[in-house]
């Protein structure tokens, strides 16, 4: 019963929770059984609130034994909190040091509109601390693993949302986006994952990494799991001055037209500058196959050029940073969280500095100093100001292209799932996952990454993106849902259930010690200096 | 284009409020230059009449009524101190920089 | 910190050899019901860390949300010292760590102020004017309170640790940046203070803020340089903080620019940094050194969308402006039958825009101005204080003068009144009853008064009985002194007459 339970989509199990054929709490034990079965391999969580998301199951069922209707057509669903909302029950820790154990008197808009919609917070997931990283690597409480193989990464940031959506943990997972932290994640582990419109989603209470980049959005199995949740988190919220006052694009419709599997008339673009080298042999067939279904639903295909494309992953590694740098001031020991060296002969200057060094993981610390110098007087034109100017140009190629074309297609990352350990000396290797997803991060349009099948030379998950105008997610959502359904026709089902079952006694390959990392220097040494 | 220095590197360390071992120090000079060198592509796309973005989505005259809200207590305010004293947060002596 | 004797120059000898540049910031804390991006209540002196939110905690994942009513002050600030409004602005981040600021940044307008280019009109005492040019007007965010403990009358300097209260932190400030201020010779610390005397009756005009320099809501930061007379470069300037009075004002300009000279003649340099004013010295003294390039690295607030103000809200609150300090003056010159000389002692002695708001609040002009110029310029001077900062309104003072005329009060008694407001007693109202001052017209009550009086003093009574009415003063008198003002001195004289009548 629990393994078939924790198998099906979240729209699945709200109609059969809403028709009070199982009971929410049965729904939310049944994902708990299977967090205790694999999560010691996988990592998902960082923290578990069974007894609140039992206790928020049980009023869903209360409601609908009393004969109300459920709150939202997610209402009994569990879900994986990205560990970077604030949630006034649970620690909130952006996977960092410098946050360990914190309690935010207050929830995120996210957080409270999914507890108003009845859906039942399981607990916070792992990510790459404060998201900056594209393989939860950099967590400092150690990396999740890809339940494909749990000798890879899970991709990153939100590799703990992906990676618990796709061992069964649960069905919906919320992530954030700068640069592709849902995207990402959500390729290399065979799950749906949204980054909407810049806007679409409020950022009231999402720890800010990079302010005009950041996105919430949807992790699911399905491409109509996912739009369920969207609508749900969606909308205007006049605590958050960049949330976008219209109503939600009509993501659900959208993905239940597209199910229909006709895309005729509908133009794709094919991104040129998206392939070649650096890019894996395996996932460039992956997408080339995932492109002729389009085809052959329709569409129509066409190449597009967006020459500032080739521009958009440095702009996004000095925007990111210039913006990090400042929004990670806060974090000073003086007000919430760690504090490090107050012994009564420091001054606060000092302590900060101190607070800082032990708090903050080594990829935090540069591109915190990475963002110091680009907003430096005499370096902020070369650096950021330009950055801002190659933003313009992608905004206007992607405007350009959305002239001829409806949605625009690629690869969503250049590679499958990396082995842990294998890029994290050497950051610029790193940044290249995020080379196709950053662009529609710059210019705030809608994005999601499908799965589309599994890469003929390693077995691994591929992801296809597709990326549509702001505020025109349902057109992501309309092409997605139609190859989605075509694809699982071919494979004679959804990939996500062709990922191994870890509730079989594998355990996780010792080959990577987190241990042989370069660790945050000690008190010790950094006071020694 | 650029090549950072540890000095540079200890100068930007300082104004970001890190304290960096020697170790870090030099790790971060060699990691910062080579991410330097290549983001500092962006300067390839010739500026003259390109306005800079500095929004995803352009929005204007966003407002909120002059109307209290409530907001903490002082208990939730102080609840993530790291210590408190007369309902206000308790900090190290602080250099006179006014 | 070493603080040497300092030398200054004489006055004199300064302007011999040097021109004065100022260069004058106020700061103005605007008093809307909220704070400038938060819900939280703008409130002075409540307990500490009660009007706080995660926005102006600084918590992580908080936003800001900018306050409305703040834009529209900003702007009728802008309008009133006839700036232009810039069609376009946005707030960036100036970043720095310091405890007090809970981001780490604060958020301020910089490059692209919301008010640029205006002027205001400074009347001298000589009844000159000098015109005062504007560079800017801009919004920023207040920051948190720090206590400092362990150290020597709280003061930063060997202090073991400090306390932070962050009510104050997000609370909308107004800063008004001068462009510098040269050609004012001998008058420049007249001038500076007549600038933020100007300054302060003008907002307290719109009603955007209290303007309270003693709490802090209005500030000012004045920079001083010297150039060799004939010299049009200008010298390195000083920032002298922690003024706050407009007396304050003119001492450490005055003082500035003694000690600048001494400094410039003696052959040294002037250090660019930042000063202290000492209240009780009148001295300046060196804070932080500021380096040449202080590296905030200021970037666009991606948390805030811009401002762009359409044409007709610029029209719609430029109609919204209430008659300002200069028109005030010449409408009332006219209204009052003022000489220009009695006008122009009324503006030095700080009066006029007080007497003006009393008349406005329903009191004969005589009356009003007879209150202003005498009682309450007594008290100011006794107090040292101008008389602007008296701790009463001019509505208080309209309040008092109608109960002298509905007989509640007597002359006497309203001054009692006027002591009990300045001590902090509450409105006039109050005040007559916790002191108990109402006039005593209960004639039973006034009747055994005088009883007592004519019983006491025999020989009086019978004088009077005898027809010597003018003898009836030493009775009142005594009835006056008994009820300690209270009585209504005409009803007692009715009284004793009607006694003694033969």
């Amino acid at each position: 019963m629990t393994a078939r339970l924790t198998r099906l989509p979240a729209t699945d199990l709200a109609g059969l929770i809403h028709t009070r054929e199982i009971t929410a709490v049965e729904v939310t034990r049944a994902h708990l059984d299977q967090i205790a079965a694999v999560d010691p391999a996988v990592h998902a969580f960082l923290h578990l609130d069974a007894e609140g998301a039992l206790a928020a199951a049980a009023a869903v069922d209360e409601r609908l034994q009393r004969g109300d209707p459920p709150a939202s057509p997610l209402a009994g669903v569990p879900l994986a909190l990205k560990d970077v909302f604030t949630t006034a029950d649970m620690p909130t820790t952006c996977g960092s040091r410098i946050l360990e154990g914190w309690r935010p008197p207050y929830d995120a808009t996210v957080t409270r509109t999914l507890r108003e919609a009845g859906v039942v917070i399981l607990g916070k997931t792992n990510m790459d601390e404060f998201a900056m990283g594209s393989s939860t690597e950099n967590s400092a409480y150690g990396p999740t693993r890809n339940p494909w193989d749990l000798d890879r990464v899970p991709g990153g940031s939100g590799g703990g949302s992906a990676a618990a959506v796709a061992a069964f943990e649960a069905p919906l997972a919320i992530g954030t986006d700068t640069g592709g932290s849902i995207r990402l994640p959500s390729a290399v582990t065979g799950t749906v994952g949204v980054k909407p419109t810049y806007g679409g989603v409020s950022r009231y209470g999402l720890v800010a990494f990079s302010s005009s980049l950041d996105q919430g959005g949807p992790v699911a199995r399905t491409v109509l799991d996912a739009a369920l949740l969207h609508e749900v988190i969606g909308g205007y919220d006049p605590l958050d001055s960049t949330s976008i006052d219209a109503p939600v694009p009509p993501v659900v419709q959208a993905a239940r037209a597209g199910a229909s599997g006709d895309l005729t008339g509908v133009r794709v673009g094919v991104v040129s500058q998206f392939g070649g080298e650096g890019y894996q042999r395996g996932v460039l067939r992956a997408f080339e196959l995932a492109v002729s279904r389009l085809r052959e639903l329709g569409a129509q295909i066409v190449e597009v050029s967006c020459p500032s494309f080739d521009h958009a992953l440095p702009a996004y590694y000095l925007i990111a940073p210039s913006e990090c740098s400042s929004n990670l001031a806060r974090f000073d020991g003086m007000r919430y969280g760690l504090r490090v060296g107050d012994d009564g002969s420091r001054s606060a200057e000092e302590v900060m500095s101190l607070t800082r060094a032990v708090g903050f993981g080594p990829e935090v610390k540069r591109r915190i100093m990475l963002g110091t110098y680009a907003l430096s007087a005499g370096y902020y034109d070369a650096y950021y100001g330009q950055a801002q100017k190659v933003r313009t140009l992608i905004v206007r190629d992607f405007a350009a292209a959305f002239e001829r074309v409806d949605v625009l297609v690629s690869p969503t990352t250049p590679t499958t799932a990396f082995r842990l350990g294998e890029r994290v000396d050497d950051p610029l290797s790193m940044y290249m996952s995020d080379l196709c997803t950053i662009p529609a991060n710059l210019a705030g349009n809608a994005a999601l990454s499908v799965p589309a099948g599994l890469s003929d030379e390693d077995g691994l998950p591929v992801g296809l993106q597709v990326m549509a105008p702001a505020l025109a997610d349902d057109r992501a959502y309309r092409v997605a849902a139609a190859y989605e359904a075509a694809r699982d026709a071919a494979d004679g089902g959804p990939l996500a259930h062709r990922v191994p079952d870890l509730t079989e006694d594998r355990l996780p390959s010792p080959s990577m010690d987190t241990e042989d990392r370069l660790p945050s220097p000690s008190i010790a040494e950094v006071v020694g200096l | 284009m650029p090549t950072i220095s540890r000095d540079e590197v200890a100068h930007l360390a300082r104004l970001a409020r890190l304290a960096v071992s020697e170790q870090e120090l030099d790790l971060f000079a060699g990691q910062l230059d080579v991410i330097l060198t290549s983001v500092a592509r962006v300067n390839e796309v010739t500026a003259a009449d390109i306005p800079p973005t500095s929004h995803a989505v352009e929005l204007t005259n966003v407002f909120r009524e002059d109307m209290p809200r409530s907001g903490l207590t002082q208990q939730q305010a102080l609840s993530g101190a790291f210590a408190a004293e007369e309902g206000r947060f308790r900090v190290p002596r602080i250099l006179d920089e006014s | 910190m070493t603080v040497g004797t300092v030398k200054l120059m004489d006055y004199d000898g300064v302007l011999e050899r040097f021109e004065p540049v100022l260069g004058l910031e106020v700061h103005v804390e605007l008093s809307t019901a909220t704070k400038m991006f938060c819900g939280c209540a703008n409130i002075f002196g409540a307990e500490p860390n009660t009007h706080v939110c995660p926005t102006c905690l600084g918590l992580p994942g908080s936003l800001p949300v900018l306050n409305g009513a703040a834009v529209e002050s900003a702007m009728r600030i802008g309008l009133a010292l006839n700036c232009s409004i810039a069609p376009w602005c946005r707030f960036d981040r100036k970043n720095y760590y310091y405890p007090d600021i809970p981001k780490n940044f604060q958020t301020s307008q910089y490059d692209e102020p919301i008010a640029v280019n205006g002027s205001l009109d400074v009347r001298l005492e000589d009844g000159s004017t000098f015109t005062v040019a504007i560079e800017r007007a801009h919004m920023e965010e207040d920051t948190g309170k720090s206590l400092h403990v362990g150290g020597a009358t709280g003061r930063i300097h060997g202090a073991s640790h400090s306390l932070l209260d962050y009510n104050r932190a997000g609370v909308p400030l107004i800063e008004i940046v001068t462009k510098p201020i040269v050609g004012t010779g001998d008058r420049a610390p007249e001038i500076a203070r007549a600038y933020v005397t100007a300054l302060r009756d003008l907002l307290r005009a719109l009603g955007v803020s209290d303007v309270r320099m003693d709490q802090g809501s209005l500030r000012c930061d004045a920079n001083v340089s010297l150039m060799p007379r004939g010299s049009s470069t200008f010298g390195t300037r000083t920032e002298t903080k922690n003024v706050n009075s407009l007396r304050s004002v003119e001492r450490a300009v005055r003082h500035e620019m003694c000690r600048q000279a001494a400094v410039l003649v003696s052959g040294s340099e002037i250090v660019q940094e930042t000063r202290h004013f000492d209240e009780a010295t009148g001295t300046t003294s060196p804070g932080r050194r500021k380096e040449t390039s202080e590296d905030y690295r200021y970037f666009p607030e991606p948390d805030l969308v811009p401002i762009a103000p359409a044409d007709e809200w610029v029209a719609r609150l430029r109609a919204t402006l209430p008659e300002l300090p200069w028109q005030r003056r010449a409408r009332v010159q006219a209204e009052w039958g003022l000489s220009d000389l009695e006008l122009r002692d009324l503006v030095n002695a700080g009066a006029l825009d007080l007497i003006a708001a009393t008349v406005d609040a329903g009191t004969p002009p005589a009356e009003a101005r007879s209150w202003w110029v005498a009682y309450l310029s007594q008290q100011a001077n006794s107090r040292g204080v101008e008389l602007a900062e008296l701790a009463i309104t001019p509505e208080q003072v309209a309040r008092v003068v109608a109960l002298v005329g509905e007989g509640a009060l007597t002359t006497t008694l309203a001054r009692q009144v006027v002591d009990g407001i300045l001590a902090g007693e509450g409105e006039p109202d109050d005040v007559v009853a916790a002191r108990g001052l109402a006039v005593v017209s209960d004639d039973s009550a006034l009747t055994a008064a005088v009883e007592q009086a004519l019983a006491a003093q025999p020989d009086i009574a019978e004088k009077i009985r005898g027809g010597k009415v003018a003898a009836a003063g030493a009775i009142v008198g005594a009835v006056m002194k008994a009820t300690k003002g209270q009585a209504d001195a005409a009803r007692v004289r009715e009284l004793v007459l009607a006694r003694c009548a033969p």
